[in-house]
Protein backbone atom coordinates (compact mmCIF):
# COMPACT_ATOMS: atom_id res chain seq x y z
CA UNK A 1 0.00 0.00 0.00
CA UNK A 2 3.00 2.16 0.81
CA UNK A 3 3.98 2.01 -2.94
CA UNK A 4 0.36 3.48 -3.96
CA UNK A 5 1.18 6.32 -1.66
CA UNK A 6 4.72 6.86 -3.06
CA UNK A 7 3.15 7.18 -6.96
CA UNK A 8 0.91 9.27 -5.48
CA UNK A 9 3.02 11.71 -4.23
CA UNK A 10 5.39 11.84 -7.19
CA UNK A 11 2.58 12.45 -9.54
CA UNK A 12 1.04 15.01 -7.17
CA UNK A 13 4.58 16.84 -6.92
CA UNK A 14 5.40 16.78 -10.54
CA UNK A 15 2.31 17.83 -11.77
CA UNK A 16 2.38 20.84 -9.24
CA UNK A 17 6.00 21.87 -10.43
CA UNK A 18 4.67 21.41 -14.01
CA UNK A 19 1.39 23.50 -12.72
CA UNK A 20 3.73 25.75 -11.42
CA UNK A 21 6.16 26.10 -14.46
CA UNK A 22 3.19 26.23 -17.77
CA UNK A 23 -0.16 25.10 -17.25
CA UNK A 24 -0.89 25.10 -20.98
CA UNK A 25 1.65 21.92 -20.97
CA UNK A 26 0.21 20.60 -17.67
CA UNK A 27 -3.19 20.51 -18.98
CA UNK A 28 -1.97 18.86 -22.52
CA UNK A 29 -0.21 16.10 -20.19
CA UNK A 30 -3.26 15.17 -17.89
CA UNK A 31 -5.45 15.06 -22.01
CA UNK A 32 -2.47 12.84 -22.67
CA UNK A 33 -2.64 10.37 -20.15
CA UNK A 34 -6.63 10.10 -20.01
CA UNK A 35 -6.45 9.62 -23.76
CA UNK A 36 -3.42 6.82 -23.06
CA UNK A 37 -5.75 5.29 -20.30
CA UNK A 38 -9.01 5.58 -22.73
CA UNK A 39 -6.81 4.16 -25.39
CA UNK A 40 -5.69 0.85 -23.48
CA UNK A 41 -9.16 0.50 -21.02
CA UNK A 42 -11.01 -1.77 -23.18
CA UNK A 43 -7.55 -4.43 -22.37
CA UNK A 44 -7.77 -3.44 -19.15
CA UNK A 45 -11.55 -4.33 -18.29
CA UNK A 46 -10.84 -7.92 -20.27
CA UNK A 47 -8.15 -8.56 -18.21
CA UNK A 48 -9.81 -7.65 -14.86
CA UNK A 49 -12.39 -10.32 -15.73
CA UNK A 50 -10.52 -12.91 -17.11
CA UNK A 51 -8.66 -12.11 -13.72
CA UNK A 52 -11.96 -12.96 -11.55
CA UNK A 53 -12.52 -16.02 -13.14
CA UNK A 54 -9.26 -17.34 -13.34
CA UNK A 55 -8.62 -16.64 -9.64
CA UNK A 56 -11.95 -18.05 -8.51
CA UNK A 57 -10.76 -21.34 -9.62
CA UNK A 58 -7.33 -21.01 -8.38
CA UNK A 59 -7.97 -19.63 -4.79
CA UNK A 60 -4.83 -19.92 -2.44
CA UNK A 61 -5.97 -23.69 -1.50
CA UNK A 62 -6.23 -24.75 -4.68
CA UNK A 63 -3.02 -23.61 -5.51
CA UNK A 64 -1.35 -25.28 -2.27
CA UNK A 65 -2.63 -28.72 -3.19
CA UNK A 66 -1.08 -28.54 -6.61
CA UNK A 67 2.09 -27.24 -5.34
CA UNK A 68 2.03 -27.72 -1.69
CA UNK A 69 4.25 -31.06 -1.41
CA UNK A 70 7.81 -31.73 -2.44
CA UNK A 71 6.98 -32.30 -5.90
CA UNK A 72 10.40 -32.01 -7.92
CA UNK A 73 10.21 -30.62 -11.60
CA UNK A 74 6.91 -31.52 -12.10
CA UNK A 75 5.40 -29.52 -9.32
CA UNK A 76 8.26 -26.71 -10.73
CA UNK A 77 6.30 -27.02 -14.16
CA UNK A 78 3.03 -26.42 -11.73
CA UNK A 79 3.85 -23.76 -9.97
CA UNK A 80 5.55 -21.86 -13.33
CA UNK A 81 2.49 -22.27 -15.28
CA UNK A 82 -0.20 -21.15 -12.24
CA UNK A 83 2.42 -18.24 -11.91
CA UNK A 84 1.66 -17.37 -15.59
CA UNK A 85 -1.53 -17.58 -15.75
CA UNK A 86 -2.75 -15.80 -12.87
CA UNK A 87 -2.45 -12.32 -11.94
CA UNK A 88 -2.33 -11.19 -7.96
CA UNK A 89 -0.76 -8.05 -6.06
CA UNK A 90 2.38 -8.42 -4.73
CA UNK A 91 1.32 -7.77 -1.30
CA UNK A 92 -1.02 -10.55 -1.77
CA UNK A 93 1.51 -12.69 -3.01
CA UNK A 94 4.47 -12.96 -1.08
CA UNK A 95 2.56 -13.56 2.21
CA UNK A 96 0.47 -16.67 0.13
CA UNK A 97 3.83 -17.66 -1.06
CA UNK A 98 5.51 -17.80 2.55
CA UNK A 99 2.63 -19.52 4.21
CA UNK A 100 3.05 -22.49 1.12
CA UNK A 101 6.62 -22.42 1.93
CA UNK A 102 5.58 -22.92 5.54
CA UNK A 103 2.98 -25.93 4.50
CA UNK A 104 5.99 -27.97 2.91
CA UNK A 105 6.24 -26.55 -0.62
CA UNK A 106 9.69 -26.69 -2.05
CA UNK A 107 11.75 -24.01 -2.30
CA UNK A 108 12.07 -24.22 -5.98
CA UNK A 109 8.53 -24.61 -6.70
CA UNK A 110 8.05 -21.03 -4.89
CA UNK A 111 10.73 -19.54 -6.47
CA UNK A 112 9.31 -20.86 -10.14
CA UNK A 113 6.09 -19.28 -8.94
CA UNK A 114 6.68 -16.04 -7.78
CA UNK A 115 8.97 -15.67 -11.03
CA UNK A 116 6.33 -16.27 -13.51
CA UNK A 117 3.98 -14.35 -11.70
CA UNK A 118 5.66 -11.25 -11.77
CA UNK A 119 7.54 -11.90 -15.23
CA UNK A 120 5.24 -13.88 -17.49
CA UNK A 121 1.68 -12.44 -18.21
CA UNK A 122 -1.01 -14.36 -19.66
CA UNK A 123 -3.77 -12.97 -18.89
CA UNK A 124 -2.19 -8.99 -19.66
CA UNK A 125 -1.13 -10.64 -22.80
CA UNK A 126 -4.26 -8.52 -24.95
CA UNK A 127 -2.81 -5.69 -23.69
CA UNK A 128 1.21 -6.80 -23.71
CA UNK A 129 0.05 -7.11 -27.76
CA UNK A 130 -1.59 -4.22 -28.32
CA UNK A 131 1.53 -2.27 -27.64
CA UNK A 132 4.58 -4.65 -28.88
CA UNK A 133 2.65 -6.99 -31.87
CA UNK A 134 1.53 -10.89 -31.15
CA UNK A 135 5.18 -12.15 -32.02
CA UNK A 136 7.20 -10.02 -29.47
CA UNK A 137 4.59 -10.31 -26.60
CA UNK A 138 4.56 -14.31 -27.13
CA UNK A 139 8.52 -14.40 -27.19
CA UNK A 140 8.47 -12.15 -24.62
CA UNK A 141 6.76 -14.57 -22.37
CA UNK A 142 8.22 -17.74 -23.67
CA UNK A 143 11.86 -16.33 -22.51
CA UNK A 144 10.74 -15.41 -18.97
CA UNK A 145 8.44 -18.49 -18.43
CA UNK A 146 11.96 -20.37 -19.84
CA UNK A 147 14.23 -18.33 -17.85
CA UNK A 148 11.92 -18.84 -14.37
CA UNK A 149 12.91 -22.24 -13.90
CA UNK A 150 17.19 -20.95 -13.82
CA UNK A 151 15.70 -18.89 -11.61
CA UNK A 152 14.27 -21.73 -9.50
CA UNK A 153 17.02 -23.63 -9.69
CA UNK A 154 19.21 -21.47 -8.69
CA UNK A 155 17.04 -20.09 -5.80
CA UNK A 156 16.35 -24.14 -4.59
CA UNK A 157 20.68 -24.46 -4.90
CA UNK A 158 21.25 -21.08 -2.53
CA UNK A 159 18.37 -22.11 0.10
CA UNK A 160 19.75 -25.56 0.82
CA UNK A 161 22.97 -25.19 0.98
CA UNK B 1 -20.55 1.55 -33.25
CA UNK B 2 -18.58 -0.90 -35.16
CA UNK B 3 -15.46 0.56 -34.09
CA UNK B 4 -16.77 -0.09 -30.36
CA UNK B 5 -17.52 -3.44 -31.05
CA UNK B 6 -13.81 -4.26 -32.53
CA UNK B 7 -12.23 -2.26 -29.19
CA UNK B 8 -14.47 -3.92 -26.49
CA UNK B 9 -14.52 -7.32 -28.10
CA UNK B 10 -12.38 -9.02 -25.95
CA UNK B 11 -14.16 -7.43 -22.63
CA UNK B 12 -17.20 -8.69 -24.04
CA UNK B 13 -16.00 -12.17 -24.83
CA UNK B 14 -14.54 -12.26 -20.84
CA UNK B 15 -17.95 -10.43 -19.50
CA UNK B 16 -20.38 -13.54 -21.39
CA UNK B 17 -18.12 -16.41 -20.00
CA UNK B 18 -18.70 -14.38 -16.69
CA UNK B 19 -22.21 -14.42 -16.82
CA UNK B 20 -22.23 -17.64 -18.17
CA UNK B 21 -20.68 -18.86 -15.59
CA UNK B 22 -23.39 -16.86 -12.97
CA UNK B 23 -26.35 -18.51 -14.84
CA UNK B 24 -24.74 -22.15 -14.33
CA UNK B 25 -22.68 -21.93 -10.98
CA UNK B 26 -23.74 -19.33 -9.04
CA UNK B 27 -21.64 -19.36 -6.19
CA UNK B 28 -18.14 -19.56 -8.41
CA UNK B 29 -19.68 -16.91 -10.58
CA UNK B 30 -20.08 -14.69 -7.34
CA UNK B 31 -16.30 -15.33 -6.54
CA UNK B 32 -15.43 -14.45 -9.62
CA UNK B 33 -17.31 -11.39 -9.78
CA UNK B 34 -16.23 -10.08 -6.17
CA UNK B 35 -12.21 -11.01 -7.33
CA UNK B 36 -13.03 -8.59 -10.50
CA UNK B 37 -14.17 -6.10 -8.26
CA UNK B 38 -11.62 -6.15 -6.07
CA UNK B 39 -9.25 -6.06 -9.42
CA UNK B 40 -11.47 -3.25 -10.45
CA UNK B 41 -10.68 -0.80 -7.35
CA UNK B 42 -6.98 -2.08 -6.97
CA UNK B 43 -6.75 -0.80 -10.60
CA UNK B 44 -8.50 2.47 -10.08
CA UNK B 45 -5.99 2.90 -7.16
CA UNK B 46 -2.95 2.19 -8.40
CA UNK B 47 -3.53 3.54 -12.45
CA UNK B 48 -3.93 7.36 -11.87
CA UNK B 49 -0.68 8.18 -11.26
CA UNK B 50 0.79 5.73 -13.63
CA UNK B 51 -1.08 7.83 -16.40
CA UNK B 52 -0.50 10.92 -14.71
CA UNK B 53 3.28 10.63 -15.09
CA UNK B 54 3.35 9.21 -18.34
CA UNK B 55 1.31 12.15 -19.88
CA UNK B 56 3.97 14.90 -17.37
CA UNK B 57 6.48 12.44 -19.58
CA UNK B 58 5.54 12.98 -22.91
CA UNK B 59 4.78 16.73 -22.58
CA UNK B 60 7.73 17.83 -20.32
CA UNK B 61 11.04 15.26 -21.67
CA UNK B 62 12.46 16.27 -25.16
CA UNK B 63 13.36 13.88 -27.76
CA UNK B 64 16.93 14.55 -27.39
CA UNK B 65 17.21 14.14 -23.80
CA UNK B 66 15.46 10.40 -24.31
CA UNK B 67 17.49 10.01 -27.22
CA UNK B 68 20.73 10.74 -25.46
CA UNK B 69 20.01 8.89 -22.20
CA UNK B 70 18.19 5.73 -23.17
CA UNK B 71 18.77 5.93 -26.99
CA UNK B 72 20.71 4.07 -29.51
CA UNK B 73 24.10 4.18 -28.16
CA UNK B 74 23.73 4.87 -24.71
CA UNK B 75 25.58 1.85 -23.94
CA UNK B 76 25.71 0.71 -20.51
CA UNK B 77 24.55 3.77 -18.98
CA UNK B 78 21.42 3.74 -21.02
CA UNK B 79 20.85 0.30 -19.66
CA UNK B 80 21.06 0.81 -16.02
CA UNK B 81 18.85 3.88 -16.38
CA UNK B 82 16.27 1.60 -17.74
CA UNK B 83 16.78 -0.81 -15.10
CA UNK B 84 16.60 2.06 -12.52
CA UNK B 85 13.24 2.93 -14.22
CA UNK B 86 11.50 -0.07 -14.17
CA UNK B 87 12.79 -0.85 -10.56
CA UNK B 88 11.74 2.34 -8.66
CA UNK B 89 7.86 2.18 -10.18
CA UNK B 90 5.04 0.46 -8.51
CA UNK B 91 2.45 -0.89 -10.27
CA UNK B 92 1.08 -4.13 -12.22
CA UNK B 93 2.95 -4.99 -15.19
CA UNK B 94 0.51 -3.96 -17.70
CA UNK B 95 1.05 -0.69 -16.01
CA UNK B 96 4.54 -1.10 -17.97
CA UNK B 97 3.31 -1.10 -21.28
CA UNK B 98 2.40 2.40 -21.97
CA UNK B 99 4.95 3.83 -20.39
CA UNK B 100 7.50 1.42 -22.40
CA UNK B 101 5.63 2.96 -25.60
CA UNK B 102 6.47 6.74 -24.84
CA UNK B 103 9.82 5.88 -24.44
CA UNK B 104 9.67 4.29 -27.48
CA UNK B 105 8.14 7.18 -28.98
CA UNK B 106 10.54 9.57 -27.49
CA UNK B 107 13.45 8.01 -28.77
CA UNK B 108 14.15 5.24 -26.42
CA UNK B 109 16.26 2.13 -28.01
CA UNK B 110 14.26 -0.91 -28.15
CA UNK B 111 16.96 -3.27 -26.33
CA UNK B 112 16.25 -0.24 -23.40
CA UNK B 113 12.51 -0.56 -23.76
CA UNK B 114 12.73 -4.39 -23.10
CA UNK B 115 15.20 -3.44 -19.99
CA UNK B 116 12.84 -1.22 -18.48
CA UNK B 117 10.13 -3.59 -19.20
CA UNK B 118 12.15 -6.50 -17.77
CA UNK B 119 13.02 -4.67 -14.47
CA UNK B 120 9.05 -3.05 -13.78
CA UNK B 121 8.62 -6.68 -14.00
CA UNK B 122 10.51 -8.06 -11.58
CA UNK B 123 12.84 -6.13 -9.64
CA UNK B 124 10.67 -3.52 -8.57
CA UNK B 125 12.27 -1.91 -4.93
CA UNK B 126 8.69 -1.85 -2.99
CA UNK B 127 7.96 -5.34 -3.95
CA UNK B 128 11.86 -6.68 -3.24
CA UNK B 129 11.21 -5.41 0.31
CA UNK B 130 7.89 -6.45 0.49
CA UNK B 131 9.21 -10.12 -0.78
CA UNK B 132 12.61 -9.80 1.90
CA UNK B 133 10.18 -10.04 4.66
CA UNK B 134 7.73 -12.66 3.32
CA UNK B 135 10.39 -14.59 1.71
CA UNK B 136 13.65 -13.95 4.00
CA UNK B 137 16.85 -12.76 2.25
CA UNK B 138 18.38 -15.64 0.96
CA UNK B 139 15.59 -16.07 -1.56
CA UNK B 140 15.07 -12.56 -2.21
CA UNK B 141 18.51 -11.70 -2.32
CA UNK B 142 19.22 -14.86 -4.72
CA UNK B 143 16.13 -14.06 -6.85
CA UNK B 144 17.44 -10.04 -7.45
CA UNK B 145 20.78 -11.20 -8.11
CA UNK B 146 20.07 -13.44 -10.83
CA UNK B 147 16.83 -11.25 -12.47
CA UNK B 148 19.65 -8.54 -13.10
CA UNK B 149 21.90 -9.57 -15.26
CA UNK B 150 18.91 -12.07 -16.70
CA UNK B 151 16.74 -8.81 -16.87
CA UNK B 152 19.72 -7.54 -19.77
CA UNK B 153 20.41 -11.04 -21.12
CA UNK B 154 16.68 -11.67 -21.98
CA UNK B 155 16.30 -8.41 -23.21
CA UNK B 156 19.12 -9.24 -25.65
CA UNK B 157 17.77 -12.34 -26.88
CA UNK B 158 14.41 -10.77 -27.66
CA UNK B 159 15.96 -8.28 -29.54
CA UNK B 160 17.84 -10.66 -31.44
CA UNK B 161 14.92 -12.50 -32.08
CA UNK B 162 13.19 -9.81 -33.61
CA UNK B 163 13.93 -9.12 -37.16
CA UNK B 164 14.47 -5.40 -38.42
CA UNK B 165 11.28 -5.22 -39.74
CA UNK B 166 9.18 -6.39 -36.58
CA UNK B 167 11.26 -3.87 -34.72
CA UNK B 168 10.08 -1.09 -36.79
CA UNK B 169 6.57 -2.48 -36.33
CA UNK B 170 6.89 -1.77 -33.04
CA UNK B 171 8.53 1.36 -32.72
CA UNK B 172 5.58 2.22 -35.80
CA UNK B 173 2.98 0.98 -32.91
CA UNK B 174 4.28 3.55 -30.40
CA UNK B 175 4.13 6.52 -32.75
CA UNK B 176 0.86 5.87 -33.75
CA UNK B 177 -0.27 5.73 -30.05
CA UNK B 178 -0.92 9.48 -29.18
Amino acid sequence: METTFIMYGAAVLALAVSFFKNRQKTLQALKKAWKAFENILPQFLGVLVLTGLMLAALNPETIGDLIGEKSGWWGTLMAAVIGSITLIPGFVAFPMAALLLQKGAGAMQIAAFVSTLMMVGVITFPVERKYFGTKTALLRNLLAFGFSFLVAFIIDLVVKA
Amino acid sequence: MKKMLKRYWFFMATSVVMIAVLIFNTEFGLSALSVTAFSVKEMLLVIPPIFILLGLLDVWVPREIMVKYMGQGSGIRGMVLSIIAGSVAAGPLYGAFPIAAVFLKKGASLMNVFIFIGAWSTTKIPMFLFEYSALGPRFALTRLLVDIPGIVILALVLHALLSEKDRHEIIDRAEKIE
